[in-house]
C-alpha cells in the first residue's frame, strides 16, 4: 500500500511542476518548474526501484539528477542571455520564432 | 563437289594447250595500247610528235602481234586437223569415223594446269553427271563431223575477287572468231591513227585525241578476248565511254557535245538489258557458280539449259545490241555520232563500238541459237531486228546531203545484215561480213574524212562536192573500190560476204543446206542491196562526178572565215571580193592548206591508208571461196569459215548454206537495177547543168505521194520526233506537270494534314492537358501546402510555454489512448 503514497506524491509533485512550466512567466520560475517534474520522476524511480527491490530505479534517479543539473546549467545560460539582451526574463514576450 | 568445280574440270577439259605464246598470252593486246594511252596522257604533250608516235608504235606493235597470233591460231587449226588423219584440212564435212581420234585428242588436253581453275581433275567425278556426259557426248559428236579445235582460254588470274562465294576471275578466251578482230581492229585502228595524224594535225585537243584513240582501241581487244560476262560487261562500258569522249571531241560546239551525250545515254537503254540478260545467263546457264562465257556457252549449246531461260536472256541481249549495234529502233544515236572526227567515225564503223552488238551475239551464239531457235524456223526476233534495220537504214541514206551521214546509214544497214546473218544461223556470213565490212567501211569513212579535208571541211555532198575526180584521182579510186565493194559489186569482197548472208537466210529453196527458211529476209536483204548500190551510186555520183560546186558554196566563205585564222584579213576579204585572186592568194599559202581554194588530193599519210583498205576491201573475198567454185584448189575454198568459226561443244551445230548461183543472180540484178536507177537520174539532172543536184522539177518537188515518202525519209521515220518530241515532252510536259500536280495537291496535302492534325494534337495537350491537368495538379499540391502550412503558422507562435502546453497535452491525450487500448 506504501507504493500508492509514493506514486501520489510523484503524481502532485509533477502536476505542480506542470503547472508551473505552463503558467509562470519568469524563466527562472520555469526551470525550478522542471526540476519539481523530474523530481517527481525520480519518486517514481526510486519508489519502483524499492517495490521491486533492485537498485535500478536509484541508479536512474541518480542518472535523472546529474542530466538535470547539466539541463539547469544551459537552462540558466540561456535565461542570463535572454536577460542580458532583453533587460527582462518574461517568456511572454520571448516570441521571436513565432510562425 | 560444287557444280562450279565440276565446271572448271569441263573447261579444262575443253582447253587446248601449247597453242602458241601468242594465243596463251593474249592479255599483251589490250595491254599495249593501254600502256600507249596511260604514256600519251601523262607524257604525251611533251614528246615531238605530241604523242602520236606513242600511238603508231603501239599499234604497229598490236598489229604485228597480230599477225603472228593469226599464224599461230592457223598451225593451231592444223594441227587439230592433222591429228584425224591424212585428210586435208581444208575438208569441213569430214563424215564418220573419227571418234578414236577425238577420244585421242582429248587425251591430249589440260586437266588443270597452273594456269586453270583450282580444284580440277579428282573432284570431277562427284559432280552431277548429266552435264557432264552431255559435254562427252557433244565432244564426239562435234568430233564427228569436224575436227575439233579446241580454244584458248588462259586464266590470269581464277580469282581476281571474291563476292557472295563466287570468283570473279580475268582471262582471254582466243579463238578464231578473236583472232579475226584481233586483226581487224589492229589494222583498222593503226591505219586511222596514221590518217589521224594528218587529219587531225593542229588540233587543239592533239594528244588528248590520240590517247582516247588508243583507250578505245585497247577497250575493243579486251572486249574481243574477254573470257567472262563480268569482262565483258566492263570492256562494253568502257568502249562506250571512249566513244562519248571522242565523238564529243569538239564539245565547245553544242551539237557535238549533244550527240556524244546521245550516243551515251542510248546506249544506257541497251545496256539495262545487257546487265539484265547477263545476270539471267549466269543463273541459268551458269547456274549462279560462273561468269565463264565458255562454260556458259557449253551449257547453252548442250540442251541442259532451260529454252525459257535462254529465250529471255537472247530478248534481253537482243535489246543491247539494238543500242550498241545501231539496230532499229535504237539506231538514231549513230548518225549523230559522225559529230565526232572521220576518223573516230571510221574506227567506230569499221572495227570497234558498234561491232561490239554483233560480236556479243556471235560470241554467245549457242544462247541466241538455243533461245530463238534459230534453226529450223522461219522467223525470228534476232533476224527479223536485223532485216528491219537493214531496210531502214538503207531508205534514209537516200535522203542525206551529209556525206558521211550516208556512210552512217549505211553502217546502220550493213549492221542489219550482220544481226540478219546471225538471226537466221549464217555465223560464219555474219561474221566475214564483218570483217569485210570493216576494210570497205573504214575506206569509205576515211575517203570521206580525205575529202571533206579538200573541201573546206565540209561535208556538204550538194553544196562542196562534185567533180572530185579529176582533182583528188587517189581518193577518187579507193573511194569507188570501196563503194563498188559495199554495193555489192562481183568479185568484190562485199558481194561475197553479203551473197552467204542472202544464201544463209534459206529463202524459198534457193540456197542449200541453210539452218531455216527465212523468206521474209531473203526478199529484205535482196531490196536492201539493191537500194545500197542505189545510195552509194548517188553519194559517189554527187562527191566525184558532175562540177565542182564547192566554189559557189554558201558554205565556202564561212568556212574560209573559219580556217583562215593565220591568214592576214585583207586575204580573206580578197576571198569574198573575187573568187579568182583568192585562189591566187591562196595557192601562196599552200604550205597551210588550200581552204578555200580549189580541191586538191590530201597527202601521203592519208591516201596510203585508203590504199590498203582499198586493197583489202576487193581481195578480202579471197579468204572465202564458195565450196562450189570447184576450179579452186580445195586448200584455198571456205578458208575463212575453215579457221574462225568454231567447231567444239561450245558452238551450236549449224549448217552451212551452199553458195547459190540463183540468188547471187538476183543480187547482182538488184544491184544493177538500182545503180542504173541513179546513173538514169543523175544523167537527166546534169544532162544541161554539170553542176544540178536534183531534178528542179521531179518527182518529189511535185508533191503527193512522194513528198511525202521523202519528208517520212527526211524526218528519219520521225524516230527522234518520237523520243524527243513525245517521250522526252511527255516526261517533261503533261507527266511532270502531272507529277508536279499530284506532289502539290496529294503528297503535300497529306503532309500539310498530317502536320495540321499533330498540330492539333499538340495544342490540346498544350492547353488541356499540360495547362490543366499537370499544372493544376502541381499548382494545387503548392497550393495545399500553403494553405496547410497557413493554418499550421498559427501554433508556431514562437512562445516556449505553448509549446510546452501541446507536448503535455499530446503526451496527455496519448497516455489516455495508451490507458484505454490496454
Amino acid at each position: 500500500m506504501w507504493l500508492n503514497q509514493f506514486l501520489l506524491l510523484g503524481a502532485v509533485l509533477f502536476c505542480i511542476g506542470v503547472y508551473g512550466v505552463l503558467a509562470r512567466r519568469n524563466g527562472v520560475m520555469v526551470l525550478m518548474s522542471i526540476e519539481l517534474i523530474l523530481n517527481a520522476v525520480n519518486i517514481n524511480f526510486i519508489a519502483f526501484g524499492a517495490y521491486h527491490g533492485t537498485p535500478i530505479g536509484q541508479v536512474f534517479a541518480l542518472f535523472v539528477i546529474a542530466v538535470a543539473a547539466a539541463e539547469v546549467g544551459v537552462g540558466l545560460a540561456i535565461v542570463l542571455l535572454i536577460y542580458r539582451n532583453r533587460s527582462s526574463i518574461d517568456l511572454e514576450s520571448v516570441d521571436l520564432l513565432k510562425g | 563437289m560444287t557444280p562450279a568445280v565440276l565446271f572448271a574440270s569441263e573447261t579444262g577439259a575443253m582447253t587446248a594447250e601449247h597453242a602458241g605464246w601468242f594465243l596463251e598470252n593474249a592479255w599483251i593486246f589490250p595491254a599495249i595500247p593501254f600502256v600507249s594511252f596511260l604514256l600519251i596522257l601523262f607524257f604525251g604533250k611533251r614528246l615531238p610528235k605530241k604523242g602520236a608516235e606513242v600511238g603508231i608504235a603501239a599499234l604497229s606493235a598490236v598489229f604485228v602481234c597480230a599477225l603472228i597470233a593469226g599464224a599461230q591460231w592457223i598451225s593451231h587449226v592444223d594441227a587439230a586437223g592433222a591429228e584425224h588423219g591424212s585428210e586435208p584440212a581444208g575438208e569441213t564435212d569430214e563424215g564418220g569415223s573419227h571418234s578414236e581420234h577425238s577420244a585421242a585428242r582429248l587425251g591430249v588436253v589440260r586437266q588443270g594446269t597452273d594456269l586453270k581453275l583450282a580444284g580440277t581433275g579428282s573432284s570431277a567425278e562427284e559432280g552431277t553427271a548429266s552435264t557432264k556426259e552431255a559435254v562427252k557426248e557433244g565432244v564426239e559428236a562435234a568430233a564427228e563431223e569436224h575436227h575439233v579445235v579446241l580454244p584458248v582460254v588462259t586464266e590470269w588470274k581464277s580469282n581476281w575477287w571474291t563476292i557472295g562465294g563466287i570468283d570473279f576471275g580475268v582471262g582471254t578466251f582466243v579463238d578464231g572468231q578473236a583472232v579475226m578482230m584481233l586483226f581487224v581492229v589492229g589494222l583498222i585502228s593503226l591505219l586511222v591513227h596514221i590518217f589521224s595524224t594528218d587529219y587531225v594535225a593542229g588540233d587543239i585537243r592533239y594528244t588528248h585525241y590520240f590517247a582516247f584513240l588508243s583507250l578505245f582501241t585497247a577497250s575493243m581487244l579486251l572486249l574481243v578476248l574477254a573470257n567472262n560476262l563480268v569482262m565483258f560487261i566492263t570492256a562494253w562500258e568502257l568502249v562506250g565511254v571512249c566513244s562519248f569522249s571522242l565523238i564529243g571531241h569538239w564539245w565547245e560546239e553544242q551539237n557535238n557535245s549533244n550527240a556524244a551525250l546521245k550516243a551515251f545515254l542510248t546506249n544506257r537503254v541497251g545496256d539495262i538489258g545487257l546487265l539484265i540478260g547477263m545476270i539471267v545467263l549466269f543463273f541459268t546457264a551458269g547456274r549462279g557458280e560462273t561468269f565463264n562465257i565458255l562454260d556458259i556457252n557449253i551449257a547453252a549449246a548442250s540442251g541442259t539449259v532451260s529454252h525459257t531461260a535462254l529465250l529471255v536472256a537472247s530478248l534481253c541481249l537482243i535489246a543491247a545490241v539494238m543500242s550498241k549495234s545501231g539496230q532499229f529502233c535504237l539506231h538514231t544515236w549513230l548518225p549523230d555520232a559522225m559529230a565526232g572526227p572521220t576518223p573516230v567515225s571510221a574506227l567506230i564503223h569499221a572495227a570497234t563500238m558498234v561491232v561490239a552488238g554483233v560480236y556479243m551475239v556471235a560470241r554467245l551464239y549457242p544462247v541466241f541459237f538455243e533461245g530463238l531457235s534459230i534453226a529450223g524456223s522461219p522467223i525470228n526476233a534476232l533476224a527479223l531486228v536485223g532485216a528491219i534495220t537493214t531496210m531502214v537504214g538503207g531508205t534514209l541514206a537516200f535522203v542525206q546531203r551529209d556525206i558521211k551521214k550516208v556512210l552512217a546509214y549505211s553502217t546502220v544497214s550493213q549492221l542489219g545484215y550482220m544481226v540478219m546473218a546471225l538471226g537466221v544461223g549464217a555465223w560464219t556470213a555474219a561474221m566475214f561480213h564483218l570483217a569485210t565490212h570493216a576494210f570497205f567501211k573504214a575506206c569509205l569513212f576515211l575517203g570521206s574524212g580525205s575529202v571533206s579535208h579538200a573541201c573546206n571541211h565540209s561535208f556538204d555532198m550538194k553544196y562542196d562536192m562534185g567533180g572530185l575526180r579529176k582533182y583528188m584521182p587517189k581518193t577518187h579510186a579507193t573511194f569507188l573500190i570501196g563503194t563498188l565493194a559495199l554495193a555489192g559489186f562481183p568479185l568484190l569482197s562485199g558481194f561475197w560476204s553479203k551473197d552467204e548472208i542472202l544464201a544463209g537466210t534459206g529463202g524459198f529453196g534457193l540456197s542449200e543446206g541453210a539452218n531455216g527458211n527465212y523468206h521474209l529476209m531473203l526478199i529484205m536483204g535482196l531490196i536492201t542491196g539493191g537500194m545500197t548500190a542505189a545510195y552509194m551510186t548517188r553519194c559517189y555520183w554527187l562527191t566525184f562526178l558532175g562540177e565542182w560546186r564547192g566554189a559557189d558554196s554558201p558554205n565556202a566563205h564561212h568556212a574560209a572565215h573559219g580556217h583562215d585564222d593565220d591568214h592576214a584579213t585583207a586575204v580573206a576579204h580578197a576571198g569574198h571580193d573575187d573568187h579568182a585572186d583568192a585562189h591566187d592568194t591562196h595557192d601562196a599559202h599552200d604550205t597551210h592548206d588550200a581552204h578555200g581554194g580549189l580541191p586538191h588530193e590530201s597527202g601521203p599519210r592519208i591516201t596510203i591508208p585508203l590504199m590498203i583498205l582499198a586493197a583489202l576491201a576487193a581481195l578480202a573475198s579471197l579468204a572465202n571461196i564458195p565450196e562450189a567454185f570447184s576450179f579452186v584448189p580445195s586448200g584455198w575454198r571456205l578458208r575463212f569459215e575453215h579457221y574462225i568459226e568454231p567447231t567444239s561443244t561450245y558452238f551450236p551445230k549449224i549448217s552451212h548454206a551452199e553458195f547459190s548461183p540463183a540468188i547471187a543472180a538476183i543480187s547482182i540484178v538488184a544491184a544493177l537495177v538500182g545503180c542504173g536507177l541513179v546513173v538514169a537520174y543523175f544523167r537527166k539532172v546534169q544532162a544541161t547543168d554539170p553542176k544540178a543536184t536534183e531534178l528542179a522539177d521531179g518527182p518529189v518537188s511535185r508533191g503527193g505521194l512522194p513528198k511525202v515518202g521523202y519528208n517520212i525519209l527526211a524526218n528519219k521515220f520521225y524516230l527522234d520526233w518520237l523520243y524527243t518530241d513525245v517521250i522526252v515532252a511527255t516526261v517533261k510536259g503533261p507527266l511532270a506537270r502531272g507529277a508536279n500536280w499530284f506532289n502539290k495537291y496529294v503528297l503535300d496535302a497529306i503532309v500539310n494534314g498530317a502536320a495540321t492534325v499533330s498540330k492539333r494534337i499538340a495544342g490540346f495537350t498544350y492547353s488541356v492537358l499540360d495547362q490543366q491537368v499537370v499544372d493544376g495538379v502541381v499548382n494545387g499540391t503548392g497550393l495545399g501546402a500553403s494553405e496547410t502550412g497557413g493554418i499550421l503558422r498559427r501554433m508556431q507562435n514562437g512562445r516556449v510555454q505553448g509549446y510546452a502546453a501541446l507536448m503535455f497535452a499530446a503526451a496527455a491525450v496519448l497516455a489516455g489512448v495508451f490507458v484505454l487500448a490496454i
